[in-house]
């Protein structure tokens, strides 16, 4: 039987969080920790958590398992589970709402501080904005992210400074239109970043690249963030 | 953006050039050091050593390097933990009071590092 620690806490009834433990048969099977999850609440109904596509596609299922955030959906047990054991908890660093559903609003609003959308004034041509294939090779690694948060919210500079460092997350989709050949508004976008906070809090421990689901690397694209403000530096 | 006005260069780009800088200049002073202790040093060889111009320019460049090192990680120490979002406003109170003991520290090795190089 596998031991499932699960962390619970409804700010309307409790003073403070508990772990609640479950026995759960796998039945021999290499399960994904969702699926662990979903049966638990077959027989619970009242455990909460956020889900969606269950394919690692949404971003919905962001939990800290056994100590390292990853997606529940596509985490099988034979990769988190050690000595038997399966602890998940909500990502850690932001507010809990119930249960593992967190508050995202310090994450989006960080997001939204990157204004994660194409800009350009020039004329629109009449067909659409072309871009070479070597221009477009240069965004491979940036646009998958699902903004799922698991990155952030393992970041320690996020935990202490999510008011004021944008994350790893909110700086992966900065430069992914930073090196974005058809945005123009490349310099606007690196003098809002030039402070002591927003990317320079990063200390290169990347916590972020350890976790991202996707695969993707945080902590390069803000080295070539790094890169950029220094080279338009005096 | 967001301000600051503590910060070594006010600037994150500054901060972060000044950092690495001054880490390497701090290296290369241990390391210089660490060849010269490593050989044994009496009263004699080590006053000779010091009394070359370039070894005092040396060693004040690393003392003025460990300044701006220390005051720009302090900061970061301080700016991490004792925040008014962690602490309310006894996070500010303790953050400004120990970055000012920081850098009166700093400034008070500065003029000191200053006095033992060329004042003997």
């Amino acid at each position: 039987m596998l031991k499932v620690s699960i962390y619970r806490y409804n700010p309307e009834t409790d003073d403070k969080p508990r772990m609640q433990d479950f026995d759960f048969d796998t039945q021999g099977k290499d399960l994904m920790v969702l699926d662990v999850l979903e049966q638990l609440k077959a027989e619970d109904t009242t455990i909460t958590y956020r889900r969606s596509c269950r394919e690692g596609v949404c971003g919905s299922d962001g939990l800290n398992m056994n100590g390292k955030n990853g997606l529940a959906c596509i985490t099988p047990l034979s990769e988190t589970v050690k000595g038997n054991k399966l602890v998940i908890r909500p990502l850690p660093g932001l507010p809990v709402v119930r249960d593992l559903v967190v508050d995202m609003s310090m994450f989006y609003a960080q997001y939204e501080k990157v204004q994660p959308y194409l800009q350009n004034n020039t004329p629109a041509p009449a067909i659409e904005r072309l871009q070479s294939p070597e221009d477009r090779a240069k965004l491979d690694g940036l646009y998958e992210c699902i903004l799922c948060a698991c990155c952030s919210t393992s970041c320690p500079s996020f935990w202490w400074n999510p008011d004021r460092f944008i994350g790893p997350a909110g700086l992966l989709q900065s430069y992914r239109f930073l090196a974005d050949s058809r945005d123009t508004a490349t310099d606007e976008r690196l003098a809002k970043l030039d402070d002591p906070f927003s990317v320079f809090r990063c200390h290169g421990i990347q916590n972020c690249v350890n976790v991202c689901p996707k695969g993707l690397n945080p902590t390069k694209a803000i080295g070539h963030i790094r890169n950029m403000l220094l080279s338009r530096a005096t | 953006m967001v301000t600051a006005v503590t910060s070594f260069g006010r600037s994150g780009l500054s901060d972060w050039l000044v950092q690495r800088v001054s880490g390497v200049i701090l290296l290369a002073y241990f390391i210089f050091i660490a060849c010269n202790v490593i050989n044994g040093v009496d009263y004699v060889s080590w006053k000779a050593l010091y009394a070359q111009t370039w070894v005092k320019v040396f060693s004040l460049m690393a003392i003025l390097s460990l300044a701006a090192h220390a005051w720009i990680g302090m900061w970061a120490v301080f700016t991490d933990y004792l925040t008014e979002r962690l602490m309310g406003s006894t996070g500010n109170f303790l953050r400004v009071t120990l970055q000012l003991l920081v850098l009166v520290t700093i400034f008070i090795y500065v003029v000191w590092g200053v006095q033992i190089l060329w004042g003997y």
